[in-house]
């Protein structure tokens, strides 16, 4: 009887590895591409420099009026001396301590949800969306609490950007889910064409006709005398416009679940509830949160959109001041400065869910 | 009747699954043909027959997975019926293996064990984490509790899932083709954990193709073909002395490769 000889591990070639290696397979694979790759050098060159000098070297950091702003490069002063309305909106200087503690209160409270160790996630999370708005909203109008009241369309500026946004999306995931669970209830033909109809007429009217609606007509058959607050119109609006979208990102999740999940939950006698909630839904929505956060990140941007209906969210508070006849001209600079602003904010959203992503891989 | 005198009563003839004439239709198409079939307490049952000839449905309409159309089904004395306390009532008592295991991806070996027994019977986490770990014993890897089913090897996944249906503390065990998707190396593991099952005097109804295991286990083979049952025997009479000139082909082409 013969043993089989096996051959020795060899090292790969060395154009293979190693930075020069990385280089000729990625960069310099063939004439086409070393041409595209200097190509793509020289229009770097040839942009990256001007930006660079303007929006930092050159640029004006300092000052209070626009005579501070003497070099060629941005006027960072706009920006500075304005920054107060660009967080605020026109909320009364004296009482922003109300909406520091807010978004304080709310950061200091999140946090313990990012500790692995932390026990009651669930109660701190419950409470962070169902009790916390309403201590927000008390506060920051401030008639419940006593102080004196800020109506809600003297907010603005980026902490009302993060109100819309944050009640947009917190609002619309469980209506979503409901919506996308009754679309697939075959079985409850009158549940099921109704959140068909309503997804599909949310889908198909535009945001800005949502909330034309929301201020405009709303109003004219709601009885006289009755007020309802536009913020408040404007995020339910947000809210169903969000919701149907959400619904269609998670119907796509529930379809990529195999039917042998849904088997073994009901052979081991698990009711509907507790199969979707414990077996359909934590997979789907693992598969669909790259969907969830694209739909969340389009919500954060189309909230600029009430700007049309009188409410002064971020760019609303950037085109306000671009108005002030002592800051004409400089709208490239607050147009940046608002660009830059939710580039932040959407990347950061965007790096957390891959984070995320990671964590609750289990498939191997 | 005294409670011994009852339950010796039971352990002799306790009928445990009875088909009367049940027929089944996917559309038009006719899939399962008046069947009868009677399991009685602790007997073991191998289901064989060519690919759509219904045997996978037969056993999948005794937990519901699939619907009849016409006759009965009664599973530990209770009928099956469009009433869903029925239905869940009996696949509390029933215990199901796949073809291809069905484990839950998302949740640990131990999680995907302990969550009926928790969400269903309602019993205590610990309890349930303790009869959990006992039985990955028993199928022989309780080293694996902690990791997700995707770690493991496909031979190891259907022990899993076997330990899972037990944890509900079935009477009955359906086995739907169990060793179909696996290895040939890892057969010999999964059918030794259904010998050990047999063993210990479960209600089993097993469709597979593995006839070592029939005629090692099986106190009955049944022949389907074409949605019906063609031939019932006891195993060394079905093997050696077929009955019906379909049962004699069927078991020269399988036997014969």
């Amino acid at each position: 009887m013969s043993t089989f000889e096996r051959g020795p591990d060899l090292p790969p070639p060395v154009t293979q590895v190693g930075v020069i290696g990385w280089l000729r397979r990625n960069l310099f694979s063939s004439w086409l591409y070393s041409f595209l790759t200097l190509l793509a050098l020289y229009l770097v060159w040839i942009v990256v420099p001007p930006v660079i000098n303007w929006a930092l070297l050159d640029a004006s950091w300092s000052g209070t009026a626009r005579e501070d702003c003497t070099s060629d490069g941005a006027c960072w002063v706009f920006v500075s001396v304005r920054f107060n309305q660009f967080m605020y909106g026109f909320y009364p200087e004296a009482q922003q301590w109300r909406v520091n503690i807010i978004y304080g209160t709310l950061f200091l409270l999140m946090t313990p949800l990012f500790l692995k160790a932390f026990p009651w996630k669930t109660a701190l999370g419950g409470f962070i969306i169902f009790v916390y708005p309403f201590i927000a909203y008390g506060l920051l109008d401030g008639a419940w609490f006593g102080l004196e009241v800020v109506e809600t369309t003297r907010w603005g500026g980026l902490s009302l950007t993060l109100i819309l946004a944050g009640v947009g999306c917190v609002a619309a995931l469980p209506l979503g889910i409901i919506l996308a669970l009754g679309r697939r209830a075959t079985d409850m033909p009158a549940a099921k064409s109704l959140c068909v109809i309503f997804i599909e007429f949310w889908r198909g009217v535009p945001l800005i006709t949502v909330l034309f609606m929301s201020s405009v007509m709303l109003p004219l058959f709601l009885p006289e005398g009755v007020q309802f607050d536009k913020l408040m119109r404007a995020l339910i609006g947000i809210t169903l416009f969000q919701s149907a979208y959400m619904a269609e990102v998670i119907r796509g999740g529930l379809q990529a679940i195999p039917k042998g999940q849904y088997e073994a939950a009901d052979a081991l006698g698990l009711g509907y509830w507790k199969k979707t909630g414990l077996i359909v839904l934590p997979q789907a929505m693992k598969i669909v949160i790259p969907g969830i956060v694209n739909t969340f990140i389009a919500l954060i941007k189309d909230t600029t959109l009430v700007l049309i209906i009188g409410l002064f969210e971020l760019l609303g508070m950037i085109q306000n001041a671009l108005n002030d006849p002592n800051w004409l001209g400089y709208a490239t600079e607050g147009y940046a400065f608002t660009a830059l602003t939710f580039w932040i904010i959407c990347f950061s959203l965007s790096r957390y869910s891959m984070r995320i992503e990671r964590k609750l891989h289990t498939g191997h | 009747m005294s409670d011994q005198a009852q339950s010796h009563h039971d352990a002799v003839d306790d009928v445990m699954i009875e088909l009367r004439g049940m027929h089944k239709w996917y559309d038009k198409f006719h899939v399962l043909k008046d069947i009868d079939l009677v399991v009685h307490k602790g007997e073991r049952i191998v289901v064989c027959g060519p690919s759509g000839s219904g045997k996978s449905t037969m056993i999948r309409c005794i937990n519901r997975l699939e619907e009849h159309q016409r006759g009965q089904i009664f599973v530990d004395g209770v009928e099956l019926t469009g009433d869903l306390k029925h239905v869940e009532q009996i696949r509390k008592e029933v215990g199901m293996v796949f073809q291809h295991f069905n484990l839950f991806p998302h949740l640990t070996v131990l999680d995907n064990l302990t969550l009926a027994p928790i969400w269903v019977r309602k019993l205590p986490r610990k309890e349930a984490e303790a009869a959990a770990m006992a039985l990955l014993e028993k199928v022989k890897i309780p080293e694996q509790a902690k990791k997700y089913p995707g770690q493991l090897s496909g031979g190891q996944q259907q022990r899993v899932a076997i330990a899972r249906s037990l944890c509900m503390n079935p009477k009955i065990m359906l086995f739907d083709e169990p060793t179909s998707a696996l290895d040939p190396e890892m057969i010999k593991e999964v059918l030794d954990t259904m010998v050990e099952l047999a063993e210990t005097g479960m209600t089993m109804i097993c469709v597979t193709h593995e006839m070592g295991f029939a005629k090692t286990v099986a106190n009955r083979v049944i022949f389907m073909d074409e949605g019906e049952i063609i031939e019932e025997n006891e195993p060394h009479e079905f093997f050696n002395n077929p009955k019906q000139d379909r049962t004699k082909l069927f078991l020269s082409q399988i036997l014969g490769h």
